[in-house]
């Protein structure tokens, strides 16, 4: 008996055993063996973009505005906006990494075929891809903090805490990303997801307070998960930490589970049925 | 015969009304290399995905080593080595990197695939592109490491999916060669094919297929046997006289296929009837004298060929 089997047959009996293998390791394993010899320059300007919008919008039109009220506090428009920047960098790496990439392996290289040809489950292939476009959303995060910090945008020490935000909401993003990409199969539908995105990002209350908004706009707002990752890492960005970041986190808890389920049933259904 | 390796009764898969397996009965038995033959569209894949894992029946029974792929999927999946019939080899790594990567998707330890891949790469004639990206290589050094890449996890079973369509001649005899080694070091190989020669070349036994059903069944010689002659004359008097022809040619021996372009009489012996119609003064442009292949039994079972 070869060593495969005897692998498998080790796992028979746990509960999940058809869609989870235990091994989405090994596909970030893959990930990191095409990094080696992938470009880096899309990795680059996902970081680069966020610090040309803290110089342009920070300290260009920063100089205009002044200062910003939030709740009872007055603060500086640069320091406002930066970790509004720090959350939208996140979700923008998770976003890429779990549909244009994700989009390229599901129809043009037809490597998931190839994934779940072996005794991986469509968990495992979900689950490795997702964590893997989180490595992102962290290094974007680690790399803002480092240059916000030394320039004194970071008010607050528990702003430490805006990485693993960071990557907790790129995870929210990531699932549900490559879910929706799950379903299209077109280049065309694929353009759409930029149409979307660029709103989201633009309008939630990232460069300024939502509350600008009539109501019934800042409602709609926030129902977007764009508006609760950029809250919630201004939320640690502040220290302000109250029941408000407390739903932000159940927001996205929920998408999480929501995008891996969507995202292994749509992985089964292509290449199980 | 021993318990059979694969074994199959009234599997059927139907994809909304559309029925691309209906029924079908199979053994496959250890060690042997079992094809399934028909033209495209005749279920054939399906039928490879079922075993393979990767595809659900709609009705019937069907177990690989015993165990249903239903319940049993990545079990059988360990077992098994996928060739696909279009390429999915991992265009972002270098040879060496996809065959490593393949053999962590089955669990197995880096040590074990280190020593693994210098077998393989010597197997699949790839040593000197082990470092060369998969997008660089020819279609048959391609076909050659999916091959060893199914190979990387000591696979029972070998499924090839079309495993040289679309490559050039001696690209095709490489592969040959190189499955015929398998077959030599008794690893049981499942081939679908739509060529004839493939089939007579690599299967010790085959199943026609045609539109989901199994037609016919027994090794190449025994299907020639039973379902055509010896020897096979085929002449052309160009389209308009074909036709025109045809009656006198069927009167003279038990069978003949009046296709397109040429007209096929089936007989023992082919030269003796050629004489026949050359002292009628029938004039054929063209004439060829062949032995019986499985073309011919597949257009006495369909009547159809098989490349249309």
């Amino acid at each position: 008996m070869s060593n495969a089997v005897a692998i498998a047959d080790a796992r028979a009996n746990r509960t999940g055993h058809q869609i989870y293998a235990g091994r989405s390791r090994a596909i970030i394993e893959r990930s990191l063996i095409a990094l080696r010899s992938s470009t880096w320059v899309p990795i680059a300007t996902g970081f680069v973009e966020p610090v040309l919008y803290l110089l342009a919008f920070g300290y260009g039109m920063g100089e205009l505005i002044g200062n910003v009220t939030l709740g009872d506090k007055t603060i500086d428009y640069t320091v406002f906006i930066a970790p509004g920047l720090l959350a939208t960098s996140a979700m923008n790496g998770a976003i890429y990494d779990s549909t244009w990439n994700v989009f390229f392996k599901l129809n043009e290289s037809k490597l998931y075929q190839g994934m779940l040809a072996t005794p991986l489950g469509p968990l495992d292939v979900a689950l490795g891809e997702i964590i893997w476009a989180l490595f992102r959303g962290l290094s974007y995060a680690i790399a803002f903090l480092a240059i916000a910090a030394p320039l004194g945008l970071v008010p607050s020490f528990s702003a430490v805490l805006a990485i693993p935000a960071a990557v907790f909401i790129a995870f929210g993003f990531a699932s549900f990303g490559m879910a929706i990409t799950s379903y299209f199969k077109t280049y065309q539908q694929m353009g759409m997801i930029n149409i979307v995105v660029l709103p989201l990002f633009l309008f939630s209350g990232s460069l300024y307070p939502i509350s600008v908004y009539p109501d019934w706009l800042e409602f709609l707002i926030q129902l977007m998960p764009s508006w609760h990752g950029i809250e919630l890492v201004r939320n640690v960005w502040f220290g302000d930490l109250d029941s408000g970041t407390l739903l932000h986190i159940s927001y996205f808890v929920v998408m999480i589970i929501c995008g891996l389920y969507l995202t292994t049933r749509r992985l089964r259904d292509l290449f199980m049925r | 015969m021993s318990e059979p390796l694969i074994s199959a009764r009234g599997l059927t898969k139907r994809y909304g009304d559309f029925t691309a397996v209906d029924a079908i009965d199979f053994d496959v038995a250890k060690g042997e290399s079992f094809g399934l033959l028909g033209p495209n569209g005749a279920g054939k894949s399906t039928t490879m995905r079922i075993i393979a894992a990767t595809s659900q029946r709609t009705s019937g029974t069907i177990t690989i080593l015993g165990r249903d792929p239903e319940e049993h999927g990545p079990q059988i999946r360990a077992h098994l080595g996928v060739v696909p019939q279009q390429d999915n080899l991992d265009t972002e790594l270098t040879v060496t990197e996809n065959l490593f990567i393949y053999g962590r998707y089955f669990g197995l330890s880096k040590k074990f695939i280190r020593t693994k891949i210098e077998e393989l790469l010597e197997f699949a004639q790839l040593e000197e592109k082990r470092d060369v990206k998969v997008d660089a290589l020819s279609g048959g050094m391609k076909r050659r490491l999916t091959i060893a890449r199914a190979l990387v996890s000591e696979p029972d079973i070998l499924m090839l999916d079309e495993p040289t369509t679309g490559l050039d001649p001696q690209a095709r005899h490489i592969l040959w060669d190189r499955l015929f080694r398998l077959k030599e070091l008794g690893v049981t190989l499942v081939i679908t094919t739509h060529f004839m020669d493939e089939a007579e070349q690599l299967c010790d036994r085959l199943v026609v297929m045609d539109k989901g059903k199994i037609m016919a069944e027994g090794s190449p010689l025994e299907l020639i046997k039973a379902y055509s002659t010896k020897e096979v004359l085929e002449v052309r008097f160009g389209s308009d006289r074909n036709k025109e022809i045809a009656p006198t040619l069927r009167a003279m021996c038990s069978r003949i296929e009046e296709l397109p372009d040429r007209i096929l009489m089936y007989v023992e012996d082919g030269e003796a009837l050629l004489e026949e119609i050359l002292n009628k003064k029938l004039h054929p442009t063209t004439s060829l004298v062949r032995r019986s292949s499985l073309e011919d039994v597949f257009l006495r079972l369909t009547g159809r060929t098989l490349i249309e």
